[in-house]
């Protein structure tokens, strides 16, 4: 029982990431209809501009909890420039073409940023300072949980609620739902379409450079690469949970990373990167637009 | 007009070719070098180069550089620690830059993915630091400079057993990897053997991100030690998460945690842990002090690992046959320099300086005497290090 309840709470832990980076898909997806494949890379760039703040600040060295803020801080407002100007660069210009050309035009982003990583950072793996004195806090039923797990799901939660509020209750959170209803009639309220959409990319970054940091406190190893096949699977949690619904990004991370956790533990590790697709599978298969997507019937 | 720059083109191309082919015919000694300069095991490619430069650099002062009066030259490849590579890798030294002998690799599966390319080729490989004994029954081209992982897996069940006093004990492996899934096989069968036995066996795959699910798979299991055959990447990577999930068992390693990031990675979680290795640091032997001294000269100051030390005896073995060879057989020698690669001639002489390399004995090396077997390995004693204080400390030697 407690072998099953702690590999929860490393699901959970593993999840929340997932969760993180899936919010920026679905974000991106509700209000452009494209899939921005280069979202994992961010989360890359994030995890090493994190790296960097570091060292800058010297938070490795009596690590204390202001400085790893601030390391966050960091890495999320630069990730979210970042975001902004793979948008404008990249991406608005091929906004009006097919959006086959904009999906190209996404790995294409994507390539770029992996391997300007490895000209920029090197091929080699480079490892994260440790942030935060690592404790372990029981929970009882013989349960564990360091405090970089919890700052992982803390942290991550805050976030999702942030961006709920945002979404929900603020103006330029209202003019991403109108926008993502119609961009046309959004525009005709007055609402300036190409900031909004900017802004969406800006809050997406920002998420996934948060889970890049937060990842790298719990694993410290970090290279140019690794942002490829957790960019996939945060993409099917997304797709999961529905694609372009918010709490379905969520709900959907969080599946994944207890789905993958529990085959590593009880079947096989060989398995862990199988069941993210094959997850996938079962749900184009059983309901295809994911578990809180509603089913929309394409005008011909 | 066209014409005429197309044919002035093919000329000048004619003139570039034909002074390559004039550059490359200059008898020299080539000798090729592969290892993963980059990914996630880079510190053994860099510990290998950096031994063979010490080595070259003592052959310059020395000798100037030169064997039986040719200048040597080593030519380094990177296979970035992938080994299809590696593969890659020993076929461009072997027809594009002509080597006659390679040096390489450290990880078991690359070296497993070169052999048998120099096997049909007829070019003598120096394994500085492959352990899994099928790396040297690929074919009678290919050696080693270390000890063998059924020695290695044996030691360290004996160590376990008898030394620490544990009997109960998991392992966690990298399934993808000859050489864990090799000292996995030794060590189970030997810690059977002296009475103890293997609670769990969990696994996983080199470039793995989270290992929670699995130490926590065996945290259930409640085993008196955890054993991990491993690279250093993960090796530390897995003893932090361990600390993390509240395993305090010790942890045992195997000679692939032999790296300058180890403690950089792993950082205290490490410490109360043992490994097995080449040698320590803190070993009196006068060869490996001034190995020591030179190469704290050359880096300011950094050690190296075992790894270095082993790629130094590799090339100073090639070396000493290749003048033996000089020596001896002058006519080989110089067919050995003139020829090109696949040819009769080359295959004569590569095969003579294959004799002499099978016929090392008694070599007094940095890392222990090397006497090459039958079989093409060496047989040395093995230290068990420990891991104190953020140092690797020497705690016992073993025997074969």
């Amino acid at each position: 029982m407690s072998e099953f309840l702690q590999q929860l709470v490393n699901g959970i832990t593993w999840g929340s990431v997932y969760a993180l980076i899936a919010l920026g898909y679905t974000m991106v997806y509700g209000i452009l209809r494209l899939i921005n494949f280069a979202h994992g890379d961010v989360y890359m760039l994030g995890a090493f501009i994190g790296l960097y703040a570091s060292r800058w600040f010297r938070a490795g060295e009596n690590p204390n909890p202001f400085k790893a803020l601030l390391v966050l801080l960091t890495s999320m407002v630069l990730s979210a420039l970042i975001g902004m100007i793979i948008e404008r660069l990249a991406y608005k210009p091929v906004r009006k073409s097919p959006r086959l050309s904009a999906l190209i035009t996404a790995i294409g982003v994507s390539l770029l940023l992996e391997n300007g990583g490895v000209l920029l950072f090197g091929a080699s793996p480079r490892f994260f300072p440790q942030i935060v004195a690592q404790e372990n806090i029981p929970l009882g039923l013989g349960v564990t949980i360091s405090n970089q797990q919890l700052i992982v799901i803390a942290v991550s939660f805050a976030l999702m609620v942030a961006l709920r509020w945002l979404v929900l209750h603020t103006k330029v959170g209202k003019a991403m739902q109108a926008v993502s209803h119609n961009h046309m009639a959004a525009a005709l309220m007055g609402i300036s379409v190409d900031r909004i959409i900017t802004f969406t990319f800006m809050v997406g970054s920002a998420l996934a450079a948060a889970a890049g940091v937060l990842v790298a406190l719990q694993t410290p190893k970090i290279e140019p690469y690794m942002g490829i096949l957790p960019g996939l699977k945060a993409f099917v949690a997304a797709v999961l949970g529905g694609i372009g619904n918010i709490p379905g990004a969520v709900v959907g991370g969080l599946i994944m990373g207890i789905a993958e956790v529990m085959v590593t533990g009880y079947l096989s590790p060989t398995y862990r990167d199988a069941i993210a697709f094959v997850l996938l599978i079962v749900i184009l298969l059983v309901r295809p637009a994911g578990i809180f997507g509603k089913a929309v019937a394409e005008k011909v | 007009m066209k014409l005429r720059h197309g044919l002035l083109f093919t000329a000048a191309l004619g003139a570039v070719l034909f002074a390559a082919g004039c550059a490359g015919s200059k008898d020299e000694l080539v000798i090729g070098e592969y290892g993963s300069l980059t990914g996630g095991d880079a510190t053994f490619g860099l510990s290998t180069k950096l031994g063979v430069e010490v080595a070259m650099a003592e052959l310059l002062t020395s000798k100037q550089g030169k064997i039986g009066g040719l200048p040597v030259r080593v030519v380094v490849e990177d296979d970035q620690g992938q080994a299809a590579e590696a593969a890659t890798a020993v076929q461009k030294l072997i027809n594009q830059d002509n080597v006659i002998a390679v040096i390489g690799e450290v990880a078991s599966s690359r070296s497993l993915a070169a052999a048998p390319i120099c096997q049909s080729n007829a070019v003598p490989m120096i394994s500085p630091s492959s352990t899994n004994p099928k790396v040297t029954q690929v074919g009678d081209f290919i050696f080693r400079m270390c000890f063998l992982d059924d020695f290695q897996g044996r030691s360290v069940a004996q160590f376990a057993t008898q030394n620490l006093g544990l009997k109960r004990i998991a392992i966690l492996k990298d399934v993808k990897s000859d050489y864990s899934v090799g000292l996995t096989e030794y060590f189970s069968a030997a810690l059977k053997e002296m009475g103890g036995t293997v609670v769990v066996e969990q696994a996983y795959t080199a470039g793995d991100q989270d290992f929670s699910a699995q130490l926590t798979a065996i945290k259930a299991k409640n085993p008196e030690a955890i054993y991990i055959p491993g690279y250093y990447t993960e090796a530390g990577l897995i003893g932090r998460k361990a600390r993390e999930l509240g395993i305090n068992v010790p942890l045992l390693g195997s000679d692939g945690w032999e790296s300058a990031q180890l403690l950089e990675i792993g950082g205290d979680a490490l410490n109360g842990a043992y490994y097995t290795n080449h040698w320590a640091l803190d070993m009196p032997e006068p060869k490996l002090q001034a190995f020591l001294k030179t190469v704290r000269e050359k880096t300011s100051g950094t050690d190296p690992d075992a790894i270095a030390g082993l790629a130094y005896d590799a090339a100073n073995v090639l070396f000493g046959c290749l003048e033996k060879l000089a020596a001896d057989d002058p006519a080989t020698f110089k067919a050995l320099a003139s020829s090109k690669a696949g040819t009769p001639e080359r295959k004569t002489a590569t095969t003579k300086l294959r004799d002499l390399i099978a016929q090392t004995k008694d070599y007094a090396g940095v890392t222990g005497t090397i006497t090459l077997d039958a079989n093409r390995n060496a047989s040395k004693p093995l230290v068990v290090l420990e891991i104190k204080g953020g140092k690797k400390v020497f705690n016992t030697s073993i025997n074969p």
